[in-house]
């Protein structure tokens, strides 16, 4: 008991910022090193038994660290801004195209290279450095997101979310039909744009021989590529942290809580509205072309209407506003969606001796956990503060406040 | 305040729609500096679409706004208030998750001078010492009061050459209110030259140098403060005497 205490005193005089910083710098560790025991939690399980199935594997791990990046992003639109944007999926679709087209041979005959790695310069097409693609589709998404945000943010709530749903709906048509615009084709229509340069950090490996020269020279390239993935949520999560704290976040909570009060109070709506619509499609661009170089692959189907209603099923899940419980929406809902529905059906038939086919079902499933949350914990997993007390007082801030003349 | 006779503020001929309906139909009027000029009328008036004018919230269709001799009308809210006008909007309107250093600090937004803002949060809870305690709670959780202090303070953060009230003894107790119209002659005799919109016009006509009684949208009379209240007319419908 007294030992106990003891413990508790020494923990109370730890820094706050230290404390709050510890729980995340362990779940980095764990997941720094999830390639490495993967394995042992396997065999341990029984390797191949059905209940090891339930371990998320590192490609699954992969499409996890794509998804939290690009709830992450839409949370700056929906969570911060109390923007709904149901077309979320054309940024990510415009990021993966940057990928596209400037780490393939779409262009060929043209022949770029531009500090290119792991690619022989007798392939043709434009091959512009990966890491530089990956900034490159991060600004050409947000550009791409002040472009569709001029001219729909003047909308309010229900008529925006309209507009953008139009938009998430126009672009895959758009990539679609892109193997003849005008004559040209830019997107090689239904075929889609394969296969695209891997990443890899070139003479760096003679220095460092950690780093791969290119991902595909080593055995366990996923692992890479997770570890990437990992890097830039980490990159995201700092960026959306900072920006909350900032004027711009503050200017963004004021224009959720009362749009006319906002403006009243000096905060340029326009300009406030676009910044939130360029930054949400930042990290929705530097998904998609992160994703388009992982699978070295890009089709005008990967980016159906489905993708932007769950991103934001992970945003509303994990607790709007709330970068944490944002991260664990987005790794929960991708993790069910990709690996864990099929495995918990899979071990359900094996106990019950049935034989549902739970992949089929994934959307009804999906529905009903969303339905269950919103009645059991509506705030989501982890609430921002702010949301937190929003539902306490069980005020929209609208209806206590508004007095339109 | 001693007023100088320059008009900082000068509506001509303003006509704003809500759709199309005509709210306000050709208001003209005068703020010189340093004083507290007051707009009296009924319900539908128009007294808020003519601050909302002002601000920038409703673009008059017709008519020009002056403000320093400039024609401030098509200018967005945010350049107005950069300007050097800012409101205590109708309602209050304040950020109701937001504490109330926070809503204070909003009405700082468009300046960069942080000692001056720190000066003049320590200066508005000088005015309202009810908001200091407070300062950390919750504006949604604030009493009616309270409120409307927050209001006005955010409201002065902007160090506003003009301050626009609107309606801010709505819904207040009497002692309430007269320590309000106390405060919005401390603020004006700071240096504050104040666009009073009320209801209760006869408090509105003891604070003010000036008063305009509006009537469906346009100006009925206008006259001295001590004028309108002996007014006959003014007193009868607006000041429930005879």
């Amino acid at each position: 008991m007294m030992e106990r205490l003891g413990l508790g005193d020494a923990w109370s005089r730890v820094p706050a910022r230290v404390r709050r910083g510890l729980l995340p710098l362990v779940v980095f560790l764990l997941l720094i090193f999830y390639p490495s025991y993967y394995g042992d939690i396997t065999s341990a399980i029984g390797s191949s038994s059905t209940e090891a199935q339930l371990v998320p594997t590192v490609p699954t791990m992969v499409i996890m660290t794509v998804y939290v990046i690009m709830a992450l992003g839409l949370n700056v639109v929906v969570g911060y801004a109390g923007l709904l944007d149901l077309g979320y999926v054309a940024f990510y679709a415009a990021g993966a195209y940057v990928a596209g087209w400037f780490a393939t041979q779409q262009f060929s005959p043209h022949n770029v290279h531009i500090l290119s790695v792991g690619v022989p310069s007798s392939i043709q097409g434009f091959h512009f450095n990966v890491w530089l693609l990956l900034i490159v589709a991060c600004l050409f998404a947000a550009v791409f997101g002040i472009i569709i945000g001029l001219p729909t943010l003047r909308l309010r709530g229900d008529y925006l979310a309209i507009v953008t749903l139009g938009f998430g709906e126009m672009v895959p048509q758009a990539v679609n039909n892109g193997d003849n615009w005008f004559g040209h084709n830019i997107t090689n229509g239904p075929n889609g744009l394969t296969p695209i340069d891997a990443l890899g950090f070139g003479a760096l490996h003679n220095e460092v021989s950690f780093f791969p020269s290119a991902y595909y020279n080593v055995t366990n390239a996923v692992s890479y590529y997770y570890w990437t993935g990992i890097a830039l949520v980490v990159f995201t999560l700092f960026c959306c942290i900072r920006i909350r704290d900032s004027r711009l976040g503050r200017a963004w909570i004021a224009i959720r809580e009362d749009e006319i009060a906002a403006a009243a109070m000096g905060v340029p709506l326009m300009r406030t509205k676009t910044w939130a619509y360029a930054i949400g499609a930042f990290f929705g661009g530097g998904a998609g072309c992160f994703y388009a170089i992982y699978k070295s692959s890009t089709f005008p189907g990967d980016f159906s209407l489905n993708i932007s209603i769950t991103v934001l099923a992970m945003v509303i899940l994990g607790g709007m506003g709330n970068v944490w419980g944002v991260c664990m929406g987005g790794a929960v809902l991708s993790y069910l969606n990709y690996q864990g529905l099929e495995a918990v059906g899979n071990n359900v038939n094996n106990l019950a001796g049935t034989s549902f086919n739970v992949p089929q079902y994934t959307y009804g499933i999906f529905g009903f956990i969303i339905v269950l949350m919103m009645l059991l914990r509506p705030e989501g997993l982890i609430p921002g503060r702010r949301r937190r007390v929003e539902l306490e007082l069980g005020v929209e801030g609208g209806s206590l406040y508004d007095a339109s003349a | 305040m001693s007023t100088n006779g320059t008009p900082l503020l000068e509506l001509e001929d303003v006509h704003t729609y809500y759709g199309t309906i005509e709210a306000i139909k050709g208001i003209s009027l005068q703020v010189r500096e340093g004083e507290v000029v007051t707009l009296i009328g009924a319900n539908g008036a128009g007294k808020s679409t003519t601050l909302r004018s002002i601000q920038g919230i409703n673009r008059p269709k017709r008519g020009r706004i002056l403000f320093n001799g400039k024609d401030i009308v098509g200018h967005p809210p945010h350049e107005i208030v950069r300007l050097g006008i800012s409101q205590s909007p109708e309602g209050r309107r304040l950020f109701p998750r937001m504490t109330v250093l926070e809503n204070l600090e909003m009405g700082a937004f468009q300046r960069r001078d942080r000692s001056g803002v720190h000066q003049d949060v320590e200066r508005v809870f000088g005015l309202f010492p009810r908001l200091a305690e407070r300062r950390s709670q919750k504006a949604g959780t604030l009493s009616g009061g309270e409120q409307q202090m927050c209001a006005m303070g955010r409201a002065l953060m902007a160090r506003p050459k003009l301050l626009l009230l609107d309606e801010p003894s709505m819904g207040l107790a009497p002692v309430l209110v007269e320590r309000i119209f106390e405060i919005v002659t401390e603020i004006n005799s700071q240096g504050t030259t104040i666009l009073l919109v009320e209801q209760n016009a006869l408090m509105a006509l003891d604070v003010a140098t000036r008063g305009y009684v509006l009537e469906t949208g346009v100006v009925a009379l206008t006259d001295d403060a001590t004028a309108l209240r002996s007014n006959e007319r003014v007193r009868k419908a607006y000041l429930g005497l005879t």
